[in-house]
C-alpha cells in the first residue's frame, strides 16, 4: 500500500487530497500511468508533467525514481514559497 | 536556529528583537515577505502547503545557510493559510560575526524558500481564484549558489 497525496491545482483536478492505493507499479511514472488509466480526472491532472513535482517520503525525486520502500509519494506544481 | 509553520500572524518587531537580543555575532539581517495587492485586485492569498515536508525543507536549507556562511543563529517563520494584502507572510533572520555573510545567508535562504519549501500560493481577486506560477526567474536564482 502507498499514500498518494496531492497538493494545490493537482489536488484539485484529482478531486481529492489523498489516497492509499494498492499499486504495484515500480516507479513514479509507472505509477501515474496506472492511475491515468483510472479516470478523466488523473488524466487531466497529469496531462503535462513538465508543469508538475515529484516528492517520495517527503524528499523532491523525479518520475523514473524508484518506488521501491516508498510509503508516501506526493504530487504538486513548482512551489511557491517565500 | 529556529522554524516556524504557521497560521498566526507574527510580531516583526518584536521576532526580530528578540533574535537579536539572543546573539552577540555583530551582525544580525532580516527579511520580510509581505502579501502584495497587486494594484488593489487583491481580496486574499491562500497558502497551501505539505506538513512534514515542509519543516524537512526548511530545516535542511537552514543547515546548509549555517555551515556555508559560519551562522551563530537562523529564524525562518513562514505562514500558511488565508491571508490579506499587507499581511506579513514570511521572515528570515541571520546571525553572522560579519554583515557579508548575514546578508548573503538571508538571500541564500530567500531563494531556496520560493522554489524548494513546498509551498503553493493561491491570488483570490475580483475575477476569481488563480495559482501563482512558479518564475523560471526563480528557478535561475538558485543558480548562482
Amino acid at each position: 500500500m502507498i499514500d498518494v497525496l496531492y497538493f494545490a491545482w493537482v489536488r484539485e483536478r484529482v478531486g481529492l487530497p489523498r489516497e492509499r492505493l494498492d499499486s504495484t507499479a515500480p516507479t513514479v511514472r509507472a505509477l501515474i500511468a496506472e492511475l491515468v488509466m483510472r479516470e478523466d480526472r488523473y488524466a487531466l491532472a497529469f496531462s503535462d508533467l513538465t508543469s508538475l513535482r515529484v516528492a517520495l517520503d517527503q524528499n523532491l525525486s523525479d518520475f523514473d525514481a524508484p518506488l521501491t520502500g516508498v510509503r508516501e509519494v506526493a504530487f504538486f506544481p513548482p512551489m511557491t514559497g517565500g | 536556529m529556529r522554524l516556524s509553520v504557521q497560521t498566526e500572524a507574527f510580531d516583526l518587531g518584536a521576532e526580530t528583537n528578540a533574535f537579536a537580543a539572543g546573539t552577540s555575532a555583530g551582525a544580525v539581517v532580516t527579511f520580510t515577505g509581505i502579501v502584495r495587492d497587486n494594484g488593489g485586485t487583491l481580496s486574499a492569498m491562500q497558502i497551501e502547503h505539505y506538513p512534514g515536508m515542509t519543516e524537512k525543507a526548511i530545516a535542511a536549507i537552514m543547515d546548509q545557510a549555517a555551515a556555508r556562511w559560519g551562522l551563530t543563529d537562523a529564524l525562518v517563520i513562514h505562514r500558511h493559510g488565508t491571508l490579506r494584502a499587507g499581511d506579513p507572510i514570511m521572515m528570515v533572520a541571520t546571525a553572522a560575526p560579519h554583515r557579508a555573510a548575514a546578508f548573503a545567508a538571508a538571500e541564500f535562504l530567500m531563494d531556496y524558500l520560493k522554489s524548494r519549501a513546498p509551498f503553493w500560493k493561491k491570488e483570490i481577486g475580483a475575477d476569481g481564484a488563480s495559482w501563482v506560477a512558479a518564475k523560471d526567474a526563480d528557478e535561475d536564482a538558485l543558480k548562482r549558489w
